[in-house]
């Protein structure tokens, strides 16, 4: 199978669709001429033009509002935040107003609108530049939060966005838009809520999410040497949420780490090993650990970001741990 | 031409070539990637930020952007410290956990640079409301470029600011673009009427003349110290390099003959520096050595950061909380 970037996916997806359905639009600073700073949608605007390839000023309340105001009446806006930091802008538009339409009116008004972002720290653009915010958006109902982990997942994934006709918030890891993946040529979408099982294993099961499913993959390759078998899941949406897969593994495997970029504290990562302990209590041999990034702004140094986010040997080592019997009664 | 005055000149001179030195060498510890992350240069810029900060005191404030260096010198930061802080190493100004945008020098002022674009706003007329509440009488700059006039915040301070006569003065550095983007393609209208709009007085002035903006901003920070802000600044400048170090290539957004016009016939330094010649304030053997002298400290600055150390990595989850 070809093998294209994660980058190249997004684009992908975003032109199918937008050929398929004349009412998808892109809104977003310097998404056009540019194709954006990290030229994701380079040749988008080429192709449909500066009325469906829009060029906004530096306003994320205002575009996003816009957006909510267009899918409400009968478009379906991709927005472009180009980092995902700057959610805290456009918080209103997002929780307030896009979130609740369709709960508010008992069901009558829609906002299907996709908004793209990224997330993703250790690219030594500092506190302001790096922030992984998905829990911050997933704690609202009425958002749904798609994590792709490789361009397979982004394409898939950013279709089903597409066509949905709720908001859904994309979140990209943005140091892997150049990390290629097989990718078929045929048309393909990805439901939500339908988690991926990368590997099984029967010793332990590492949840992980976007950038954490490579973390775990190269951890589980430690563990595999050392003779510990890991069962490696990729959620994919973290809402919906494919809960069942998780129980089923956990219910296997009888120990967990969940992982994800997100800071650790009241984080994606509290949520899925919350509802492991709720829901799969008496299979488990071990408290489900979490991992997120340290409870810290992500600090400019390279001598001090690095060790703020999981890494292939703290995953591993904490996996050695739980199978050892040692962390059974940690706090 | 009275001795204070020429020193006063020659000052701002040498804030202007050492701001452009200072650049060319994080330039070129990005081209020769010893430098973590991207950066924005004010190269072309230097006499916005001199010109202003020249007429402010150390406890007069600033608030800076993503393209801070220019503001953070100008205020009067040394380059030991910056770079430092540049290359994320123990004797940053921020101990390097700012980097280049969000370096601030409390020492003189500086309240830093800010990644995200507006994001000052706030701050920089909460310091001023801060000096009016409590009998202070210094003055707080807002730098902020045109891309940011897109920001909503920008028009709930002024309103504020101008309701309770603030000593703020809103800086706009019009360089023409917002990262890729021309400035007419994203701002409606006039910007300096949307500050009249809130019956706060504006003026446009060339950002490449340093004693036009310098003589301007004396006037406004006086008349600010006496309770008559706030005040608006347009200031229409250029920026000589890519939106960051890394874009080279941006000949499909700005052609390479507006750069090449604004360099050579609009050039900050070189228009001063015939100034001062022609005024004799200074001969072209003291001005070239001035040069050399700058830039020797900027080496010396560089090598030592370079061989500065990193923070012990227990600093990481030091500063999180204030004691
Ligand atoms: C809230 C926010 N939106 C977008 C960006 C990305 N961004 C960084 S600089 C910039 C352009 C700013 O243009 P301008 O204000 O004119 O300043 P200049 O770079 O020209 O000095 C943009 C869009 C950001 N950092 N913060
Ligand atoms: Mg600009």
């Amino acid at each position: 199978m070809r093998e294209i970037t994660l980058s190249q996916a997004v684009n992908e997806a975003i032109a199918e669709e937008m050929r398929r359905d004349a009412t998808v639009f892109l809104m977003g600073e310097d998404v056009a001429e540019a194709g954006t700073p990290f030229k994701v949608l380079s040749g988008l605007v080429e192709e449909f033009g500066t009325e469906r390839v829009i060029d906004t000023p530096i306003s994320e309340p205002g575009f996003v509002g816009l957006a909510v105001g267009a899918a409400m009446t009968g478009a379906r806006p991709i927005v472009d935040l180009m980092f995902g930091d700057f959610i805290y802008l456009v918080m209103d538009q997002l929780c307030n107003q896009a979130a609740k339409q369709h709960y508010m009116s008992g069901g009558k008004l829609k906002v299907p609108m996709v908004l793209r972002t990224n997330m993703g720290a250790t690219r030594r653009s500092a506190a302001q530049h790096s922030q992984s915010l998905q829990a911050l958006v997933a704690h609202i109902p009425g958002l749904k939060v798609a994590m792709p982990s490789s361009a397979y997942e982004a394409k898939g994934l950013m279709k089903t966005a597409i066509r949905d006709n709720n908001p859904v918030v994309i979140f990209e890891d943005k140091l892997m838009y150049q990390d290629k993946a097989p990718v078929p040529e045929e048309e393909y979408l990805i439901p939500f809520g339908v988690a991926n099982v990368k590997r099984t294993g029967t010793d332990i099961t590492f949840i992980a999410t976007s950038s954490m499913v490579q973390v775990a993959e190269k951890a589980a390759d430690i563990l595999a040497k050392e003779g510990i078998s890991v069962e490696v899941i990729d959620p994919r949406t973290i809402v919906p949420l494919d809960e069942e897969t998780l129980l089923a593994s956990v219910r296997k495997t009888s120990r967990a780490i969940v992982i994800d970029e997100g800071h650790q504290s009241y984080g994606v990562t509290a949520e899925i090993a919350s509802r492991l302990n709720e829901k799969a209590f008496y299979h488990l041999d071990a408290p489900v650990l979490r991992m997120g990034a340290m409870d810290v702004p992500v600090p400019f140094s390279p001598a001090l970001e690095d060790v703020t986010v999981p890494t292939p040997e703290t995953v591993a080592a904490n996996a050695r741990r739980l199978c050892a019997g040692e962390m059974i009664h940690a706090a | 031409m009275t001795k204070t005055n020429s020193e006063d000149y020659l000052r701002m001179y040498r804030q202007m070539v050492r701001i452009r030195t200072f650049e060319d060498n994080a330039n070129q510890l990005y081209l020769s990637a010893k430098m973590p992350g991207l950066t924005h240069m004010y190269s072309g810029e230097e006499a916005v930020a001199v010109g202003i900060c020249e007429a402010l005191t150390d406890d007069d404030r600033i608030t800076s952007t993503h393209r801070g260096h220019g503001h953070c010198v100008a205020k009067g930061a040394n380059f030991r410290e910056m770079f430092c802080e540049l290359l994320g190493k123990e004797e940053g100004y921020c101990r390097g956990k700012g980097g280049s945008m969000h370096i601030a020098d409390q020492s003189h002022g500086n309240l830093g640079a800010n990644a995200i674009v507006g994001g000052s706003m706030g701050i920089a007329t909460g310091s001023a409301l801060r000096a009016k509440l409590l009998g202070q009488n210094d003055v707080t700059v807002c730098f902020f470029g045109d891309g940011a006039t897109a920001q909503g915040l920008l028009y709930e301070v002024m309103n504020m600011a101008a309701l309770w006569h603030l000593p703020v003065i809103y800086a706009c550095e019009n360089n023409g673009y917002s990262e890729y983007t021309k400035t007419e393609e994203i701002a409606a209208g006039s910007i300096t009427a949307r500050a009249e709009a809130f019956g706060i007085e504006a003026f446009k002035v060339d950002g490449q003349d340093v004693l036009a903006v310098n003589a301007l901003t004396q006037k406004l920070v006086a008349r600010c110290r006496k309770g008559e802000g706030p005040f608006f600044v347009e200031l229409e400048t250029y920026r000589y390099h890519g939106h960051h170090v890394g874009d080279i290539n941006r000949e499909y957004y700005r052609s390479k003959d507006e750069e090449k016009d604004w360099k050579e016939n609009r050039d900050p330094i070189v228009r001063f520096r015939g100034w001062l010649v022609d005024q004799g304030i200074a001969t072209e053997a003291e001005i070239e050595a001035m040069n050399a002298e700058i830039e020797e400290d900027a080496t010396a600055a560089v090598a030592y950061a370079e061989a500065a150390k990193y923070p012990d990595v227990s600093e990481v989850d030091m500063h999180v909380y204030a004691d």
